[in-house]
């Protein structure tokens, strides 16, 4: 197993290359979440504005 | 007699002929000669860009060695790259001014062709802030030691690369219109479009010393002069008219 | 109207991409993850080791696929951008947004895992070949493209700017390769062609083929993801984001919304 990991003498290049690989994906994955979670906020924050501009209507409304 | 109303109404709001708009040479001469007053006005601006440009041909030799063999192999590259930061130094002038005032809103409107008016604008842009460098590149030689022949070579590719140059800048500056960032983003724009013009027209003086003759690198700058004279209007009009949607 | 063009009507406006979408996700995740897993199993434990360049070659595996996916994804972005101004669709220029950082991504991975696959059989972690320089100017289009995004506040000003600036970028990378690749063959003596690679054994070529597709399928899916944020960041003003549930309650897998929301 650890002959496998030392990749003939070449490990840290590959584990390098493959371990950066992985960092990159697991920061655009996070960043995807992120992205998403202050998305639905700003459209939250959108819709309780709409929805106090409409309440006064409504109410002189009846 | 309604009909005589009708036909007098009729005659009283009937449209003014409007002369016929613009053509395109009309157009570019007019944006041309008019961009060129205003930049005669500002004389001083013009000169610091040229100043800037020997400037940083300058540098190079303090940076690295005044090794005269080290010199005349880089001269070539050396006074393309500064010839390149000098022209995005100029680029902030092209648009700027008239986006401010409006008068880019106008030429938008206008019924003269904006791709006429646009070139126009291009043409003065590149003979106040080109042409220069294209005329002072044999000074910038001399300091790295150029020949004579060599030098002309050079002369000739900046003047096939740099109107190139000058639009690729005229798109990248109408783009960045109204938007943060100043001259850095237009740097990031201009700078990777700019590689081949680099790449063809240091490469020329290069080729030219080696002794496999400046012709092939002559000629894709010339078709490259000729493509961006092209479609460079068309898309930097677009872009304007973009930049004022 | 054929059937194709009523699926690219009805899908055109976001509203009806949007969980159209969400339910493509899933698809392209769960290949990419298998494609994955079997190119690297082909890769490592299939794929014989390379007599001249060692283990080191496995590197290749992810090597190509990113440079290739960077190469092929700012086509794609180019592509929407012209559709968005050809048409004046939204949802097209959404998509090149979507795809921008994804490809920086990949140009980034070419470049880095190129530079650790150089410094073992070539001596160098850079060495000015033609096809990695390119690569890196490829990486600056991106970052410029991204960069003009984000200093137009407009989002449809900055959809036609950016979406020009992709067009103009990509009619421009062929002239940056073949340029980048005649400054590399002129100066012969100095630098190393890393396109030599090493000859491919059946193998090694399917289980980088596998990870090609696996690095298409992750592309698309992150680019549905990031899509769909879009989507809610540039509609939340408009009717049809009320009628989707708030975040506590994520819509049904078909858009509606549950009971209760609905009354709005």
């Amino acid at each position: 197993m650890l002959d496998w990991l030392h990749m003939g003498g070449y490990g840290f290049y590959v584990w390098s290359s493959y371990g950066m690989l992985a960092l990159a994906i697991a920061i655009e994955l996070q960043a995807l979440r992120r992205h998403r979670r202050a998305a639905r906020r700003r459209a939250e924050e959108l819709r309780a504005e709409q929805a106090a501009h409409a309440a006064p209507l409504r109410e002189t409304n009846g | 007699m309604q009909r005589d109303a009708l036909a007098a109404l009729a005659r009283r709001t009937a449209p003014v002929t409007q002369p016929a708009p613009p053509g395109v040479i009309a157009a570019l001469r007019w944006a041309c000669a008019r961009d060129l007053r205003l930049a005669l006005r500002s004389r001083s601006e013009l000169a610091l860009i040229v100043v800037f440009f020997l400037l940083v041909t300058s540098l190079f030799p303090l940076a690295v060695s005044p090794d005269p063999e080290l010199l005349r192999a880089m001269a070539a590259g050396i006074v393309w790259v500064a010839a390149l930061l000098a022209s995005l130094l100029g680029l902030a002038r092209l648009f700027a001014a008239d986006h401010a005032d409006g008068t880019l809103e106008q030429m938008v409107l206008a019924p003269a062709p904006l791709a006429a008016l646009v070139a126009g604008k291009v043409l003065a842009h590149w003979i106040a802030t080109g042409l220069p460098l294209v005329l002072l590149a044999p000074l910038a030689g001399l300091q790295f030691g150029l020949g004579a022949d060599a030098i002309g070579v050079l002369v000739v590719a900046l003047a096939l690369g740099t109107p190139v140059l000058s639009w690729l800048g005229a798109i990248a500056a109408a783009l960045t219109l109204g938007a943060r960032g100043g001259s850095s983003l237009l740097a990031l724009l201009v700078l990777p479009l700019a590689v081949p013009v680099l790449i063809f027209g240091a490469g020329s003086v290069e080729s030219y010393a080696a002794g496999l003759g400046a012709e092939a690198h002559l000629s894709l700058l010339t078709a490259g002069a000729i493509a961006a004279w092209v479609l460079g209007p068309a898309v930097t009009a677009l872009a304007v008219k973009i930049a004022h949607e | 109207m054929t059937t194709f063009a009523r699926f690219w009507y009805r899908y055109a406006s976001p509203a009806s991409f949007y969980p159209l979408a969400g339910r493509l996700i899933p698809v392209f995740a769960t290949l990419a993850v298998l494609l994955a897993a079997a190119g690297l199993y082909v890769g490592f434990f299939v794929a014989p080791t390379d007599w001249q360049q060692g283990e080191a070659y496995r590197i290749i595996y992810i090597h190509v696929p990113a440079a290739w996916m960077a190469m092929f994804v700012y086509l794609v972005m180019a592509f929407w951008s012209a559709i968005s101004l050809s048409f004046h669709t939204r949802l097209s220029a959404m998509m090149a947004q979507a795809l921008a950082p994804t490809g920086a991504m990949w140009a980034f991975i070419a470049l880095w895992t190129g530079a650790f696959w150089g410094r073992p059989t070539w001596g160098a972690y850079w060495v000015w070949d033609a096809r990695l320089t390119s690569t890196l100017i490829l990486l600056f289009l991106y970052l410029g493209y991204m960069a003009l995004r984000a200093s137009i506040d407009d989002p449809r000003r900055a959809d036609r700017a950016a979406g020009l600036l992709a067009l103009v970028g990509a009619i421009n990378v062929p002239i940056i390769y073949f340029s980048v690749q005649w400054w590399n063959t002129l100066h012969q003596g100095a630098t190393i062609s890393m396109t030599a690679a090493p000859k491919m054994a059946e193998t090694m070529l399917t289980g980088m083929l596998l990870l090609t597709f696996a690095a298409w399928t992750y592309t698309i899916a992150v680019a549905l993801h990031r899509v769909r944020s879009i989507i809610v960041e540039r509609e939340a003003a408009s009717g049809w984001m009320s009628r989707l549930a708030s975040p506590e309650r994520p819509p049904a897998a078909d858009g509606s919304a549950p009971s209760g929301a609905a009354a709005r």
